[in-house]
């Protein structure tokens, strides 16, 4: 099963690689991770989304919480959730036939062109996985130049919420 | 008070109520040897190589339940204490290491004696810290003691830049310290342990698997008493022996690889576990799938990841151990159910058949010296009341087979980590901290060489320890596996020109001696305990096939042994 776990840890020098750490040693598969300072700047925030069964999971989350960085954290799998991950795609986009292809695909998907010169455009997205993952596949006609994703992160829905 | 960090650092150690620090000195952190050297308090031991340093530390903390404290300068003095710190994280003993780290500005650069220190020692420690600022010096030193102590004790290591500790600021003993992100459970959960108690009321073979929890947890008295109070059979860890009193009928010995027919036996049979204070290790279950197999399982640990991880129980309790079994005894006083006698004296006619199989019987006939007659023998001279240390392969199994060990903290070896190197430095270290008692190192001709140089220490701090070397010419253990599993091809595991470790000890400064036949073991032993203040080095050359017994094979189950 997939999970999105978060976690709130100390804003402190080496944070991020004991977590990371944890996952190589112990061969848990990270299948994005996320990290950034939140409105408290002694707190980061840090979304992560791996797989496994239900007692790896289990055994990740006990050794999450045993790092001493490691404020609270929060299975937002376990509970209705919102995820979302940005992407921004370059793409050729040359004969006016193309550019008109490619800015109504950008408006379905509700992307938007945030760069624009004579050979290409540079589209970004937000959405779910599927939804970036769709566009991609619609975009397969074009000759995609560059693809990056910042990988997901995500909120519980409704009042639940992830802080001190 | 304004001073530099280097006092600062030694003022800390002061009021903490470190006497003991183990350490060797070197250009990160001679400003922290100076400020030592103007002090007395805190007494510094110069061990002769970094490892020993948080080997010796560690078996301080082993034996006294107070934090072992190491100091080593930058680069390779804290490489050479990584093995040191990864064997007490494995075993879950409260350290502090003190890394010496080159001057802030310089980190980074590849600057002589410059490791990554907080980077290579983060997968085998608690918690690891880099102090930048000299006014974060103290507290952060609070936090490593606080972190180190409690929960699930564990090395922290803290690595201090040597401009750090030239830098000034003005110093506060910081008496407390909280911290948002740690909070370690202590109280086990009421109704899990009235449920646990009433599963242990109802069962009708039931037996408890104890492990270094009992013992780190000071809770040898609260186990002693549950178990006494129920009737139960009690079986041990490695790690956990001397948590409950080996000489005890309720003892069924340790359990696990080389545990005795009858403990793997009850495990294999017993229909209600109940573990503290123990983490289902490969070496104790065997097969995963064949452990416990028709039991019903309590299981209570400080550390919540420990449970469920090898082996799914049913009544996990997370807390203290100590307090747990105070509950549970209390809990216990207070039912009017009593445990099931009938049901009771069946299992325990079922064990002591087990128990008569005599699994641990050897040739004592043989003309050669056997090495569990060495470890009987020195049970027997000692009046079971020594420390022993051991190091790591056949004669650390024979010690914990052998030894009855009634009392904790007496038991002191590298059980999760298995370090070859540990028992001498280790024994150095319980010294220190009981100067007056009795302090014996079972080692092999393997092991000790790996820290053979502290027999200078020895001498330097005048430790009248007593070396049990069971020299058999072999790497044993090696040698039992590819006798047992690789058709006897002896690859590797032999040595030749073994040091002549009568003229070593001599030439160290202390008293070496050489037995080789079984009708001297015993006098040898007793003249060498008279020595009350000097080393006494014994070589005792034993039978080179002789193998430890029983054995399960790696991936076997329990009750799959290997018996004579």
């Amino acid at each position: 099963m997939r999970h999105i776990i978060s976690i709130l840890m100390e804003n402190e020098a080496g944070a991020l690689s004991r977590v990371a750490g944890l996952f190589s040693a112990r061969g848990y598969n990270i299948e994005s991770l996320t990290v950034a300072p939140t409105e408290d700047a002694s707190l980061s925030r840090l979304t992560l989304v791996t797989r496994g069964s239900d007692e790896i999971i289990e055994q990740i989350i006990k050794q999450l919480n045993k790092l001493v960085d490691v404020v609270k954290l929060l299975d937002l799998t376990e509970g209705p959730h919102i995820e979302r991950e940005l992407m921004l795609i370059k793409v050729m986009a040359e004969s006016p036939l193309q550019r008109e292809e490619i800015k109504r695909l950008a408006d379905i998907f509700r992307g938007n062109i945030i760069d624009v010169n004579e050979v290409c455009y540079t589209i970004e997205l937000t959405g779910d996985v599927q939804k970036l993952d769709a566009f991609i596949d619609t975009l397969k006609q074009a000759d995609i130049l560059e693809t990056v994703r910042s990988g997901i992160t995500g909120i519980a829905r409704g009042p639940k919420s992830l802080n001190l | 008070m304004e001073l530099t960090g280097a006092d600062i650092l030694v003022r800390f150690l002061q009021d903490e109520g470190v006497d003991h620090l183990f350490g060797y000195p070197g250009g990160a952190v001679l400003h922290i040897y100076d400020a030592l050297y103007r002090q007395e308090q805190v007494k510094h031991v110069l061990v002769r190589h970094e490892q020993a340093a948080t080997h010796a530390a560690d078996a301080y903390a082993r034996s006294t339940g107070k934090p072992g404290v190491v100091l080593v300068t930058s680069g390779p003095g804290a490489t050479n204490a990584v093995t040191g710190i990864a064997t007490a994280y494995m075993d879950s003993i409260p350290m502090v290491v003190i890394t010496g780290q080159v001057n802030s500005a310089l980190i980074g650069n590849d600057a002589f004696q410059e490791v990554d220190s907080v980077g290579i020692t983060r997968p085998c420690v608690k918690h690891n810290f880099l102090v930048k600022d000299v006014r974060d010096l103290a507290i952060t030193m609070k936090k490593a003691f606080y972190i180190a102590t409690t929960g699930r004790p564990g090395p922290v290591v803290v690595d201090i830049p040597k401009d750090v500790t030239a830098e000034r600021t003005d110093y506060v003993f910081p008496k407390k310290v909280t911290m948002r992100s740690y909070n370690p459970v202590v109280k086990g959960h009421g109704g899990q342990i009235r449920k646990a108690v009433n599963m242990m009321l109802s069962a009708k073979r039931p037996l408890f698997y104890t492990g270094g929890g009992v013992v780190q947890g000071n809770a040898a008295k609260g186990l002693t008493e549950l178990a006494h109070r129920l009737g139960f059979p009690v079986t041990n860890t490695s790690m956990g022996l001397g948590g409950f009193p080996a000489t005890d009928q309720q003892f069924v010995g340790m359990l696990g690889m080389h545990g005795t027919y009858e403990a793997n036996m009850s495990v294999s049979h017993c229909d209600l576990l109940i573990a503290i204070g123990a983490r289902f290790d490969d070496r104790v279950t065997g097969k995963i799938e064949k452990f416990a197999p028709s039991a019903r399982i309590i299981h209570v640990d400080i550390d919540p990841a420990s449970i469920s991880k090898n082996v799914k129980v049913d009544v996990p309790i997370v807390g203290d151990v100590n307090t747990v079994l105070k509950v549970m005894v209390k809990e216990l006083e207070q039912s009017e159910r009593k445990p099931d006698g009938e049901a009771l004296a069946s299992w325990w006619q079922q064990i002591e058949e087990w128990r008569a199989r005599d699994c641990l019987k050897y040739d004592t006939t043989s003309e050669r010296i056997k090495p569990q007659y060495v470890i009987e023998t020195l049970h027997k001279v000692t009046k079971g009341d020594a420390y022993v240390t051991s190091d790591v392969g056949q004669h650390q199994m024979w010690a914990a087979q052998f030894y009855k060990f009634d009392k904790p903290r007496r038991w002191i070896n590298s059980g999760g980590l298995g370090t070859m190197g540990f028992g001498l430095p280790a024994a150095m270290g319980v010294q220190f901290a009981h100067p007056k008692a009795t302090v014996a190192c079972i080692t092999g001709e393997g092991s000790i060489q790996m820290n053979i140089q502290e027999l200078s220490t020895c001498l330097q701090y005048n430790l009248p320890l007593k070396i049990i070397c069971l020299n058999n010419g072999f790497l044993g253990m090696v040698r039992q596996w590819q006798e047992f599993f690789y058709e006897e091809r002896y690859s590797h595991s032999y040595m030749e020109s073994l040091p002549d470790f009568v003229k070593l000890a001599e030439a160290y400064g202390h008293i070496g001696m050489q037995i080789e036949r079984p009708e001297d073991v015993e006098g040898a032993l007793k003249e060498a305990f008279k020595h009350k203040d000097r080393l006494v080095f014994m070589n005792f050359l034993t039978d080179p096939k002789e193998n430890v017994y029983p054995m399960v094979p790696a991936g076997a189950g329990l009750d799959e042994m290997i018996l004579i």
